[in-house]
Formats: C-alpha cells, sequence, structure tokens
C-alpha cells in the first residue's frame, strides 16, 4: 500500500502541549514514528544560573504545572547536600506528604486523560470532580492547587495544624474509596479491559534497554522506585510496596497508576501518624560552598533528576534537569511499531507525558527593540484585543449589543 | 567495607589511573574522574561487570578551557555512579554510549545543541532541544555565550 506521511504538531488541536510527532501510515498501519521535542525550551537551566538558589527553587518549580513539588524537592536536595544542611525531621515529613498528596492529585489526573482518550468520557467527569478533594486539599495546605511553593532550602515554609491533618484523613478516606471503585470499574468493565488490553506493548526487555521510568517501566515488570532504592525526604521510615505488573501494555500501566494511589493514602496515613514536632527548616546560608551534588526524586511520572554545581557564589554554576519524560518518550516508537494510528492517543497519553517538563531553555525578549517587558493580565488583555482588531476582528459592537441585552 | 567502598577497590584494581580520582560523597553516591581517553573502558565495566544498567542523563558543564560531562549511571539498589570525562573547548570529542544504552541518544544531542558537544559514533538524527533554524555555533549554555543583540535575517542567521 501507499506510505502516507502524517505530521501532528507542533501545533495540533488534539494536542495538550506543543511537540511534533511524524507518523508514517500503510492504511491505518504505522511504519514509522519520529518524535521532535524543544517547542517548550524556555531557558531554564541557563535562567538559573543567573539568579541565586532562592530564585531558583521558584523557577524549578515552575518547570512544570503537574509536578511541581517534585522539581523543587529534587533541587532543593541537591543544594542541601552540598551546603551540608540537616534538615529537621519535621520539614521532611511535610515534604514527603505534599510529594504524596502531588502524586494523588496526578495519577488522577491521568485517569481521565486517558479515560477521554478511548472515549469514555464519564471517567474524564468522574476522576477529575474527585480530584477537587486532594486540589483543595492542597490548597489549604499551602494556599496553592499548584506550583505550592512549600520548599525552601533547608526545609519547608509552612506547617501543618492539628485541624489540617484532619481535613487531609477525611479527604484521604473518601479518595480510597473512589479509588476502590475505579480499580472495580479496571478489573470488570469489558471495554476498559478490552480497549486497553495489548495497547502500546512494551517489552520487559525493551523497557530496560530504553530506559523506561516510572509507571511506565513499573508496567513492563521493572522493579525501580526511587522512593525505596534511594530513599530520600521520609520515605526511609515509611513502609510502601512498589507496584508493578506484567501485562507490559496500556492496561498495565493503568494497573500500576491505580495501585500507586492505593499506597499513597496508606502512606500519608503513616506520615501523619509518624510526623514529629518540632521546627520545620534551619535557616541556610545565602551563598553555597564549592561543590556537586546529585538529586533523585520519584515524580509520578518517574524518576525525576537534578545535578547541582555550586562555586561558593550566591548563584549555582550550573543546574541540570532531566524529566521522566525524557526517559521515557523513547519508549512510545516502539510501542507503536505496527499498531494502529487509532491506538496512537492513548499510547502516547499512557505515558503520562509531559513535554514542559522536558524541554527547560530562552529568556523572553523583544528582538526589535531589545528591550525586556513585564506585561500585566490587563496589558495583555488589551493588547490581545487590539491584534484581533488590526486583523479585522473587532468585537466592541457586539460587547454593546450584548451590554443593551443585558440592561 | 560498604557497598560503595568496594565499587571503588574494584575501580581502582581494574584500572589504577583511578587512584585518588574516586570520591564517595555519601551513602549511594559515588563521584569519579576519568581520563576521556580511557571512558569507554571503564564505563563499559561499569555498566556491564558492576551492573550499572541504568543512565539517569548526561551532564555538560563548560569549566572555562574545557568542557566536562558526567555520565550518571545507576543500579538497582541505588547506588549512582557519576563519571566525568573532561575534553578542552576548542576540540570537544566524546563518544557515544548508545551501544550500551540506545535510550542515551537524546542526552547526547542535548549536549550537542547546548555546549557543542562533538559526539562520535553518534547517528544522525532529529536535533534537540533547539530549533532548526538556530544559529550555528551558538552553544547557550556555555559561559561565554550571549543572548543575540537582535532579531537577524534568515540568511545570516544560517551563515551565522
Amino acid at each position: 500500500m501507499h506510505k502516507v506521511i502524517i505530521p501532528i504538531g507542533p501545533q495540533h488541536p488534539a494536542l495538550k502541549e506543543p511537540e511534533s510527532f511524524m507518523v508514517a501510515l500503510s492504511g491505518e498501519k504505522i511504519t514509522e514514528f519520529g518524535v521532535r521535542l524543544g517547542y517548550n525550551h524556555r531557558g531554564i537551566e541557563k535562567a538559573c544560573e543567573e539568579r541565586t538558589y532562592i530564585q531558583d527553587v521558584y523557577l524549578t518549580e515552575r518547570i512544570c504545572g503537574i509536578c511541581s513539588h517534585a522539581h523543587s524537592s529534587a533541587f532543593v536536595q541537591a543544594v542541601e547536600e552540598i551546603a551540608g544542611l540537616a534538615v529537621p525531621k519535621r520539614g521532611l515529613y511535610i515534604r514527603t506528604l505534599i510529594g504524596e498528596l502531588e502524586r494523588v492529585h496526578s495519577h488522577l489526573l491521568w485517569l481521565g486523560v486517558a479515560g477521554h482518550e478511548i472515549g469514555f468520557d464519564t471517567l474524564l467527569m468522574y476522576t477529575w470532580r474527585d480530584r477537587e478533594i486532594v486540589m483543595d486539599l492542597m490548597a489549604l495546605l499551602t494556599g496553592n492547587r499548584v506550583n505550592y511553593g512549600i520548599n525552601t532550602i533547608g526545609g519547608v515554609r509552612r506547617d501543618v495544624s492539628p485541624e489540617q491533618i484532619k481535613e487531609i484523613l477525611k479527604g484521604v478516606d473518601a479518595l480510597e474509596e473512589r479509588t476502590k471503585y475505579y480499580i472495580e470499574i479496571a478489573s470488570s468493565e469489558t471495554t476498559v479491559i478490552e480497549r486497553l488490553s495489548g495497547v502500546g506493548i512494551l517489552s520487559h526487555e525493551d523497557a530496560l534497554r530504553l530506559g523506561a521510568v516510572g509507571p511506565t517501566g513499573r508496567a513492563s515488570g521493572i522493579d525501580r522506585d526511587t522512593r525505596r532504592d534511594d530513599p530520600y525526604a521520609a520515605y526511609g521510615e515509611i513502609e510502601f510496596k512498589v507496584v508493578t505488573d506484567n501485562h507490559n501494555d496500556v492496561y498495565g500501566r493503568t494497573l500500576v497508576r491505580l495501585g500507586e494511589l492505593m499506597e499513597s493514602y496508606k502512606m500519608i496515613r503513616q506520615i501523619l501518624k509518624k510526623m514529629p514536632d518540632g521546627p520545620i527548616a534551619i535557616k541556610a546560608p545565602r551563598k553555597i560552598p564549592p561543590g556537586e551534588a546529585f538529586s533523585r526524586y520519584e515524580a509520578p511520572r518517574g524518576e525525576n533528576v537534578h545535578y547541582v554545581k555550586a562555586n561558593g557564589t550566591e548563584k549555582p554554576e550550573r543546574v541540570k534537569v532531566r524529566a521522566p519524560t525524557l526517559a521515557n518518550i523513547q519508549t512510545v516508537a516502539k510501542m507503536l511499531e505496527d499498531r494502529q494510528l487509532a491506538d496512537l492517543p492513548i499510547v502516547i497519553a499512557a505515558i503520562d507525558p509531559c513535554f514542559s517538563c522536558t524541554d527547560r531553555l530562552i529568556a523572553v525578549k523583544d528582538l526589535e527593540t531589545n528591550k525586556t517587558n513585564t506585561l500585566k493580565w490587563q496589558d495583555l488583555h488589551a493588547y490581545s484585543i487590539e491584534w484581533h482588531r488590526e486583523h479585522g476582528v473587532d468585537f466592541s459592537q457586539l460587547n454593546k449589543k450584548l451590554k443593551g441585552m443585558l440592561k | 567495607m560498604t557497598r560503595e567502598e568496594e565499587i571503588q577497590d574494584s575501580l581502582i584494581k581494574k584500572f589504577n589511573f583511578l587512584e585518588n580520582k574516586i570520591r564517595v560523597q555519601r551513602q549511594k553516591r559515588i563521584f569519579a574522574e576519568v581520563p576521556s581517553e580511557n571512558f569507554l573502558e571503564v564505563f563499559e565495566y561499569a555498566v556491564e561487570d558492576l551492573g550499572f544498567k541504568f543512565i539517569c542523563t548526561i551532564t555538560g558543564l563548560d569549566e572555562g578551557s574545557s568542557l566536562a560531562f558526567i555520565y550518571h549511571i545507576t543500579r538497582q539498589d541505588g547506588i549512582t555512579l557519576n563519571l566525568k570525562i573532561t575534553v578542552p573547548k576548542e576540540h570537544p570529542v566524546i563518544k557515544t554510549v548508545m551501544q550500551f544504552f540506545p535510550g542515551a541518544d537524546i542526552y547526547e544531542r542535548e549536549v550537542m545543541d547546548l555546549l557543542g558537544a562533538k559526539v562520535e559514533g553518534l547517528p544522525a538524527g532529529k536535533r534537540y532541544p533547539l530549533p532548526d533554524d538556530w544559529p550555528a555555533g551558538q552553544y547557550p549554555l556555555r559561559k561565554d555565550w550571549k543572548k543575540p543583540e537582535k532579531a537577524k535575517g534568515k540568511e545570516e542567521t544560517q551563515n551565522a
């Protein structure tokens, strides 16, 4: 059959983030699959070198919206190791607590996206409704639904009160109940099982060879989890099971994430029970002595690593980030080999990709005038109205008409 | 003897030039500086015989007159070995590790784009992460890199 190459992206209505896929088809069958990344590269590693350590905590937090805590934690851990700071235990427990709550919201988000990609939008509505419980808990604990700003070098910035602990326990009970229901769906609902089984196959050998991380690797029988293998924060004192599966397909990846949700609830209860009293942070020096550290963190999508090199000043010499999607994206081509085009959305979604994490580097600057500019929300709004008016789209008459109708 | 010290000992026993070049920074973290001409044999021994079967990433560093590359490899028990090689900036050639880790090509392409490394043995492929029309010879993670003064015409940027 005649070979057809379909470009998907970098801008495409079906994509949530900019990335570019070249899919070669023979009929409905995928014969070749190429990925081009980098469209989200914002220059964060370079920007980190130009800012102080404290500013970098907030900058690294903004590498990703979904697993922001994963990045700020990995960064502060590296800096704390270089500076030889012993973070108080309570601080470490709070860091772990936020980390597990983040995993819960991320996995529920994924479950909804997976439901959507297979045309099961009821699952999307259900899981995203339930996810609000954990989002509200995050807002209660940190003041924000995303980008929590809880980490600082030397500990955390907010303590957890007994009233908040009660709320967390209530929320976790409700979420556990809901997750049990989703597990029941995943193990009994024929449409889900049939749609996900045998799709996006990644054999154990290929997963090892290509270096798959997180749930993508664990669903191909790779028994690796940084929380257990290289414990950080309070993970060394908490009991949990590393969930693995041998289905090697999207169904297996679903089961692994559902199992991890149940483990996270258990861990959150243990954290709240075992959390010692005491200070939540120690004062960190502004200048960090020369040294280097390599920090690993099990983000919801897999192992996230940061390397930090300090040169004795208040700014780092080098910050290097490798987010989990970069390690996993290589497996997608393997998963799609000789598969149907219709499987492409769910197979890509099943690694739970996050390209804003993966691409990082470039400063915002007006290249014509060489001026750096900060736009406020109102400016941006006004600019957009003006831009559209110049291009022949003018809503001012319509707006007047609408206002008249509302009177 | 801890497992980290055992690894240190086996490395030194096999390659005597690594004497005083290995540092156990803490539990599960080993840093080693390897002469670039011996890199592949040390790397192969670490991967095949010491069980460092997984590559986390490759970090590139601009150290003034030279570029350094750190290969962060890890094993099942969580011990991470950070192998560092240094090459002169005017001739920044490193060898690919794709024969051990086929997934490592994206990390190698990243140090090519951002630091100007030349990777021997890496097959042709799409660049990562900079745009296709990024000017040649501009490596943004080098310390002496300056942001372009102003946008240049297309032809000019390609020949820059």
